[in-house]
């Protein structure tokens, strides 16, 4: 009997055509357009100006804060503009656009393929480098890496966990680099559990993916203290907090954070993106992003360089087929809709998916709740969607703050399941905007 | 690329469940009960289905058009169940002018008065069966025999009930063992061949609604089982301690409404709980009300009213019984 959390989850059809296909990297775009805020905290601030040659590696934007992240080129040429440029929220944000030429980079960092094993580094200088390549989570929150690793006073983990659910549907980034990265993911969960004085790290992987698990079991045998767990396949596994409760039957508390009941949870991406920082010099200036859809003429897995447009991926797949009414930056369960394909590839983007113009459109009628009860049933936080959504309608902030509000992660599971199509996640997410208003007008 | 995109929240995909897949789902499954019942009683469950079913969905149809001035929405599925499961609670040679009555009660009364579908306190068809059995006590108290009756509608020959021979029984003195051979065995009653309401007297047809209810995940286990089990607890306790003057548990299972409302009436959407440990409440409420009303009460059958005064209390039972929040533990 496999693992899973205990509570609400769904089973959407998982729809991964990309599984097998192999990471390609995706040639160079002529230019890259690299946002300042691409983590969760403090947006960066420039360091470089209009007409400054960079080269791939460096940093043109500085961490401006504890919870704030670096940002490197990920490309070599000119600094064309500091500009505010349309990203994948839909909004203006300031970005750096840089004009690509060649390909070079810092002389520091390694790009060999070789693998380095060892290490020596203190838990401080583990940090640091993490710190100093701009790592943040990469299962899509895009929460800065160092920050995690940094325990606070008085608390201790025992655990590290590595996320290799990749429980949306359609996404396949994290399972072709759990295949195709697997000592690299070892070296760099062997740099966190240093990091965080852990002895014993469990990945937890869905058993959609049972090559991933048989090779990793394999892979995980050579080094110590790393075990692989396979999980039964349900929506939102991959929740930080569902995960630990899957994995080690440990509860978050509500308001709280893993490292209250001894755990820290890291992306398998973001795993190797420290083994890249840490070992090998190299800044988050790529990653693995999934281009996928239904009538996609080719679905598969790149390379990406952060910045690069994402109609390039598109092109790459074949171009968007006539019929397509959405593109999704993330997983159609929580990924954002793009309002333009020019929007580049953030440090956050796991994967772009195209929807057809059918699946595209909500069904526009005003129907009723009937009090089924399954948004209840399938809440993985054990909330009930239907009273949050009447409640945020009706403006009762007060008893939305008190039926926990707060806890809703946005998974989706409620709207996925209503058999009325109600928007209740619509609801609950203008309620949790108001009742953190409420909240910080109170602090002060 | 001029192409305009659709930006709407996430989640970008849907489960594809429906209102009412939902609800033609309990259709569905209320077939097999129809069909014993058509067996058993011919004409009569057909007139009076029939007639219950059209009425609803006329009277709904009328009055969001006319009265609401608002699109209809008889096609979702849920007039129908109403008129459907009013039907089931009627004797199958109650006159059609009664029935229609019964069906302006349930629609008018106990759905759309409240708002319409999804704000109904109460269970529509039984607003309207309750509405009958105390505006038209005889004609609602008069049960077609099974089978004999199978080719007549108003002029069937009836008989009493299983439910009201042992009540009646019991309130001249006598005991059961007396009792047991005016009553059918438990194989009958199983089977459905003994008065009453149209659709209760089959346990093993509705039954097989249940299991498909749950196969197509339309409703959960809880309400169902949790009446169940208190009437049998309940009646079993009162069946050890006396077997002379109580009827044992399986004859209060399989008689009357017990299984029609723990099945299909306890479990109307709208107006039960709305998780697990709240259902629990609803249903042990039910099952105990309807034991008292059964062995203590006027009435012979008690299933209708337990389940109407449980009704009224699911918005209490939802407002101060929560689902347990994740997270909410000790801190550790």
């Amino acid at each position: 009997m496999l693992k899973t959390f205990t509570k609400g989850g769904v089973h959407p059809p998982e729809n991964k055509f990309s599984a097998n296909a192999a990471i390609e990297n995706l040639p160079l775009p002529k230019q890259v357009v690299i946002p300042i805020s691409q983590h969760i905290g403090a947006p960066a601030a420039a360091t470089v100006a209009k007409g400054d040659k960079v080269l791939v590696g460096q940093v043109i934007a500085k961490s401006s804060g504890f919870v704030s992240a670096n940002i490197h080129s990920s490309v070599s040429g000119t600094v064309a503009s500091l500009d505010a440029v349309l990203d994948s929220t839909g909004y203006k944000k300031p970005a750096i656009t840089i004009t690509v030429e060649g390909d070079e980079w810092l002389p520091e960092i390694d790009r060999s393929l070789e693998l380095k094993k060892e290490f020596s580094f203190t838990t401080e200088e583990i940090i640091a480098k993490v710190s100093a390549a701009g790592v943040v989570g990469l299962g899509g929150a895009t929460f800065p890496s160092h920050v995690k690793l940094s325990i606070p006073k008085g608390k201790k983990a025992d655990v590290l966990i590595i996320n290799g659910v990749e429980c949306e549907p359609y996404l396949t980034s994290d399972h072709r680099l759990m295949l195709e990265k697997a000592h690299e993911l070892m070296v760099g969960i062997e740099i966190l559990k240093k990091a965080l004085g852990v002895e014993h790290a469990i990945i937890g992987i869905e058993n959609n993916k049972p090559d991933a698990i048989s090779y990793l079991i394999k892979i995980a045998s050579e080094y110590k203290g790393i075990e692989v767990q396979g999980l039964k396949v349900k929506y939102p596994q991959g929740g930080e907090k569902q995960l630990i409760k899957a994995l080690i039957n440990r509860e978050v508390p509500s308001g709280g954070l893993p490292i209250d009941v001894g755990t820290v949870v890291h992306n398998v991406g973001t795993a190797v993106a420290v083994y890249d920082a840490v070992q090998k010099n190299k800044p988050l200036i790529e990653r693995v992003v999934t281009i996928t859809g239904k009538s996609l003429p080719k679905t598969g897995n790149f390379m990406v360089r952060i910045g690069t447009p994402i109609s390039q991926l598109i092109e790459a797949a074949g171009g968007l087929p006539t019929d397509t009414g959405k593109v999704v930056n993330g997983g159609p369960m929580m990924g954002k809709a793009l309002n333009t394909i020019d929007a580049p590839v953030t440090k956050g983007t796991s994967g772009v998916i195209s929807f057809p113009e059918k699946e595209a459109k909500r069904v526009p009628e005003k129907p009723a709740c009937i009090r089924c009860a399954k948004c209840v049933s399938v809440c993985p936080m054990g909330l009930e969607p239907f009273l949050l959504n009447r409640l945020s309608q009706r403006k009762i902030f007060d008893r939305l703050e008190a039926e926990k509000v707060l806890d809703c992660m946005e998974c989706g599971s409620c709207s996925f399941v209503c058999p009325a199509n109600l928007p209740l996640l619509d609801y609950i997410r203008l309620g949790k905007g108001e009742v953190n208003a409420i909240i910080r007008a109170r602090k002060n | 690329m001029n192409k305009l995109l659709a930006v709407s929240p996430s989640p970008h995909v849907h489960s594809g469940e429906s209102t009412s897949r939902l609800m033609y789902n309990v259709v569905l499954a209320l077939i097999p009960a129809l069909a014993v019942t058509i067996f058993y009683f011919g004409i009569g469950a057909l007139v009076v289905t029939a007639v219950s079913i059209v009425a609803c969905l006329a009277f709904e149809f009328l009055i969001q058009k006319y009265l609401l001035k608002v699109k209809p929405t008889i096609s979702d599925g849920s007039a129908l169940i109403t008129g459907l499961l009013l039907a089931f609670n009627l004797p199958s040679n109650l006159p059609w002018w009664i029935v229609v009555i019964g069906a302006l009660v349930s629609i008018g009364i106990g759905k759309m008065s409240f708002g319409g579908l999804g704000n109904n306190p109460f269970n529509p068809a039984l607003v309207g069966r309750v509405f009958l059995l105390i505006s038209f006590p005889v004609q609602m108290t008069s049960w077609p025999l099974p089978i004999q009756s199978r080719m007549a509608y108003l002029d069937a020959v009836t008989g009493a009930t299983p439910l009201a021979i042992v009540k009646e029984g019991l309130s001249k003195g006598e005991v059961m063992s007396q009792i047991a051979d005016k009553i059918p065995s438990h194989m009958q009653l199983f089977m459905g061949a003994v008065g009453g309401s149209l659709g209760e007297i089959a346990a093993f047809a509705l039954l097989i609604g249940f299991v498909w209810m749950l196969i197509t995940k339309v409703i959960t286990w809880h309400i169902p089982v949790s009446i169940i089990a208190t009437i049998a607890a309940f009646t079993g306790i009162l069946w050890l301690i006396n077997s002379e003057t109580n009827a044992d548990p399986i004859f209060h299972l399989l008689t009357g409404g017990v299984m029609l409302g723990a099945i299909f009436m306890a479990t109307d959407y709208v107006t039960s709980p709305m998780h697990p440990k709240g259902m629990w409440v609803f249903g042990i409420g039910i099952g105990v009300l309807t034991v008292i009303i059964r062995v203590w009460g006027a009435y012979p059958e008690g299933v209708s009213f337990a389940i109407l005064i449980m009704n009224a209390f699911v918005p209490l039972i939802n407002r101060y019984m929560k689902p347990k929040r994740f997270g909410e533990v000790r801190k550790v």
